[in-house]
């Protein structure tokens, strides 16, 4: 089993899949986890696509409130970033999907889209050389749904809706792929912060099957990605 | 033991299937094809098609064993789609303890469907198994709701 196939685009679930799961016991306050607008001016390419895929979770976030006009924003938000990685045509045209879908309050379709906006990032990442950014973007997405799972839950806690933050082997999955990249990312400053803390929040998620975590467990989670998320916001001098 | 076997067999073969960033052949994009129009049927009934998938070529008797996370609550179908020259198809699914796990299924000439609802979060494996014809290019994809 330890050689089983992991890939990125299979192995890692996307944060609609997260976020359908968490509302199944009731519908969390979702314009209540929204955050306010993310810096647009990194300069470092490794923070650009942790934030990158923090922003596409937020997407999801938006459709899932049906906010058509936040949606709009984080998609214009989504492709300014995305441009700043120099990703193809093909994901710039994405964003005017985004906005006309917003406008018809088509939220499956933009559920989908976003998804495919993801995707689409990361295999223009894989064309351009830059495959070693692709595990960023999906790193950034899997901490900022975390944190907004784990903010949601302990809002209203829930055992059923708890039991959604177990995934002590998705945490050790993306470890495995931060180990991989190249040693020019593996030791920036960011990327090495964020590869130091994953550890730590592997243990913090790693419950017994079926065992609901409790809400101080639930709180101990929500710290340790939320500590993570501010690095990836904030830290603007890393190369 | 025989499942301890099989699993190796698929980890095995794990190791020699198309690789992510590898682009795909013609026949992988037709399997493909085939996968989005199994699981299509599902979204009649309100399941998200994930857009990530993976593809590769399985010999007869062979398996391919996907590792994929799941989330406790939410329902779940993977849909396998093969080339032509594959006659039969099977979807199973295993905890990560290697425990097989009771599933719906479907199953008709180069498509097979396995669909369950986990209790627990966490690693599950789906393998994909070419029970009969020759070797064939697959593709997985899977839905949730």
């Amino acid at each position: 089993m330890a050689k089983a196939i992991r890939l990125d685009s299979i192995s890692i679930p996307s944060p609609g899949e997260l976020f359908a799961a968490l509302e199944k016991p009731g519908k969390p306050n979702w314009v209540g986890q929204m955050r306010g607008p993310v810096g647009m001016n990194y300069k470092n390419r490794a923070q650009i696509a942790l934030n990158l895929g923090g922003l596409i979770a937020d997407g999801f976030i938006a459709v899932e409130a049906k906010d058509s006009q936040q949606v709009k924003n984080i998609g214009t938000d989504i492709i300014k970033l995305a441009k700043a990685l120099g990703v193809s045509e093909n994901v710039l045209s994405r964003g005017n999907s985004i906005n006309e879908f917003a406008e018809n309050d088509e939220w499956d379709a933009l559920q989908e889209e976003l998804e495919a906006t993801q995707n689409e990032v990361k295999s223009s990442m894989q064309t351009h050389r830059d495959q070693d950014l692709v595990i960023l973007v999906s790193v950034g997405g899997w901490i900022r749904g975390t944190q907004v799972v784990s903010a949601a839950v302990l809002q209203n806690y829930d055992e059923r809706a708890a039991k959604v933050l177990r995934q002590p082997a998705l945490v050790n999955f993306i470890q495995t792929k931060i180990n991989a990249v190249s040693p020019e990312i593996r030791n920036d400053p960011l990327v090495k912060d964020v590869s130091t803390e994953l550890p730590e929040v592997e243990k913090l998620v790693s419950f017994p099957p079926g065992k609901a975590p409790s809400a101080d467990d639930v709180k101990k989670v929500n710290d340790a990605v939320g500590k993570i998320m501010t690095q990836i916001q904030a830290k603007q001098e890393s190369k | 033991m025989k499942f301890c076997l099989s699993i190796w067999a698929a980890a095995v073969l794990a190791t020699t299937t198309t690789a992510l960033s590898a682009p795909e052949s013609d026949s992988e994009v037709n399997a493909h094809k085939a996968a989005l129009d199994l699981a299509g049927a599902f979204s009649n009934e309100g399941f998200k098609i994930r857009d990530g998938h993976w593809s590769g070529t399985i010999k007869p008797h062979e398996h391919a064993l996907i590792a994929v996370n799941l989330y406790a609550g939410n329902q779940y179908w993977f849909s396998v789609g093969a080339t032509d020259t594959a006659k039969k198809l099977a979807i199973s699914v295993y905890d990560e303890s290697g425990k097989l796990v009771e599933t719906e299924s479907y199953n008709e000439d180069q498509k097979a469907a396995a669909g369950f609802s986990p209790t627990s979060s966490g690693q599950y494996y789906v393998m994909v198994d070419l029970v009969d014809g020759g070797e064939s290019s697959v593709c997985l994809v899977y839905s949730y709701k």
